[in-house]
């Protein structure tokens, strides 16, 4: 099978939203149907930033300096955790294969299941925060930015993270490669998320942040699926 | 001229001719540092500033040069490698990447020694040791994802696809842990700020970094003569070697 010939070549139009719409709404139903599973990650989050003013001090004006740091490390481990089952499971049983050999595009498809992870683990991370931020004495403004930060960024961790679990699907001790792998690629996002936070907090206003973050989740959505689709395909092979 | 560029794109014939250019490489790496370490550890002046630990750049700078050159090296092969479904390429780009993290280490770990006497720190999170360390990452990960997978041809592939992923963020990731560590302006120290330099301390950093090169490329060329020997272990060419023959 040549990957590139397949990955890249034009595709009518209207066989690529059907497709995304597709993979989104049956990724949604199988992930809702383990509701348990999606609630763990999520209690995961909230008990990691717990942890950090045990581990500090409860003082509220050094909680209120780290608290950007902290809430951003642990949305990274979120996702980091919840990676796994963008593709594992569907390797396992055979539908990723069945996935890939469709005439539907393998980009539109995995974009499509990329979505759907966002939908069930990013978007939950950024909609619990706020409470998370409350106990971390951060002000209404530096909830507010949290929010639109974890909004803004948690898509590009699901994008780019997409990338490193399908290049570690069915490795041996793949979970720990999967953060060594991609970890270092989310390093610009936790810089322009937790600043923008903090930025906010300290009066400098976070629009430079906010843009920047931006500008990564377009470029993440026009490169990423497409680097995502070859290394399912490589896996695959 | 008509020459065959195509020639050494094969294991079979460029084997011999790594063979063939291993010893110069590495005697002219050899020769250049003996030259470099002389004019850095000897005929250069102690600076007026830092005193004689400043020497310790003639090691640390053509390391860091290399480090960064490396992994756009690697990441050429490895487009190579993807795009024309080339054997070699993808062995050249898996033999340049542990030369690629040694040279990283070395140098942070040479970094951390003139920092101790120079700032008094032995780590200090500027922006460009911090980028250092996330490229030293990116080498391991580069390595821990080949050692993962069995099948060579995948690993080259899941290697390419990461290397390539790997050096479009550099420049992103380079450039956030630049505007992060402006805005953190605390006690840091700024290295940006290098002192203008005597014309026989850039002749010893240049002849080393050229020795580190001719070092990079020998090493390279070493590993490379391995890999493919493990790789086509079952291949004709292999078993007609004299090495091969007399083991």
């Amino acid at each position: 099978m040549n990957a590139t010939a397949s990955t890249f070549a034009p595709e009518p139009a209207d066989m690529v939203w059907p497709a995304i719409r597709w993979a989104v709404a049956r990724d949604l139903k199988v992930a809702l149907r383990s509701r348990a599973e999606l609630g763990v990650q999520l209690l995961f989050y909230v008990i990691v930033a717990s942890l950090f003013p045990l581990a500090t001090t409860p003082e509220r004006n050094t909680l209120a300096s780290i608290g950007p740091g902290v809430l951003w490390v642990a949305a990274l481990l979120a996702s980091l955790l919840s990676l796994p089952r963008l593709f594992a499971g569907d390797h396992a049983d055979g539908t990723l294969e069945q996935i890939a050999l469709s005439p539907y595009p393998l980009v539109a498809l995995v974009s499509g299941k990329i979505v759907a992870h966002w939908l069930t683990t990013g978007l939950p991370v950024a909609l619990i925060a706020p409470l998370l931020g409350l106990q971390y004495a951060l002000g209404g403004e530096a909830l507010a930015v949290l929010v639109a930060t974890l909004l803004i960024g948690t898509p590009i961790l699901s994008l780019l993270g997409a990338i490193g679990a399908a290049l570690t699907l069915g490795l041996r001790a793949s979970g720990s490669l999967l953060a060594l792998l991609i970890l270092p690629l989310y390093v610009p996002v936790l810089i322009f998320g937790a600043g923008a936070v903090e930025a906010t907090r300290t009066g400098l206003g976070a629009s430079a942040h906010l843009s920047l973050l931006g500008a990564g989740l377009l470029v993440a959505c026009v490169g990423a699926p497409f680097a995502c689709a070859a290394a399912v395909r490589i896996a695959l092979d | 001229m008509n020459a065959n560029w195509f020639k050494f794109a094969s294991p079979a014939t460029f084997y011999p001719l790594a063979g063939r250019l291993i010893p110069w490489f590495a005697t002219g790496a050899a020769v250049l540092a003996l030259v470099g370490l002389y004019i850095g550890l000897i005929a250069a002046p102690t600076d007026a500033q830092q005193g004689d630990a400043y020497r310790i750049i003639f090691i640390h700078v053509p390391a860091a040069w290399m480090s960064m050159f490396l992994y756009v090296v690697m990441a050429g092969w490895s487009a190579a490698a993807l795009g024309f479904n080339t054997r070699l390429s993808a062995m050249m780009a898996q033999a340049i990447a542990p030369t690629g993290a040694v040279m990283t280490f070395i140098a942070l770990w040479t970094g951390a020694f003139w920092g101790r006497p120079t700032w008094g720190t032995y780590w200090a999170w500027d922006a460009r040791m911090t980028s250092e360390l996330i490229l030293l990452f990116l080498y391991l990960g580069v390595i821990a994802l080949r050692n993962a997978i069995d099948d060579p041809r995948r690993a080259d592939r899941a290697c390419g696809v990461l290397a390539l992923t790997g050096v479009v963020n550099i420049p992103i990731i380079y450039f956030s842990v630049y505007w992060w560590n402006t805005l953190h302006q605390g006690s840091s120290v700024s290295l940006t700020k290098a002192p203008a330099m005597a014309t026989i301390m850039l002749t010893g950093m240049l002849i080393m970094s050229l020795a580190a090169w001719f070092y990079a490329i020998a090493a390279t060329l070493a590993r490379v003569r391995t890999i493919m020997l493990e790789r086509e272990r079952g291949a004709g060419w292999v078993a007609t070697l004299r090495e091969v023959r007399t083991a």
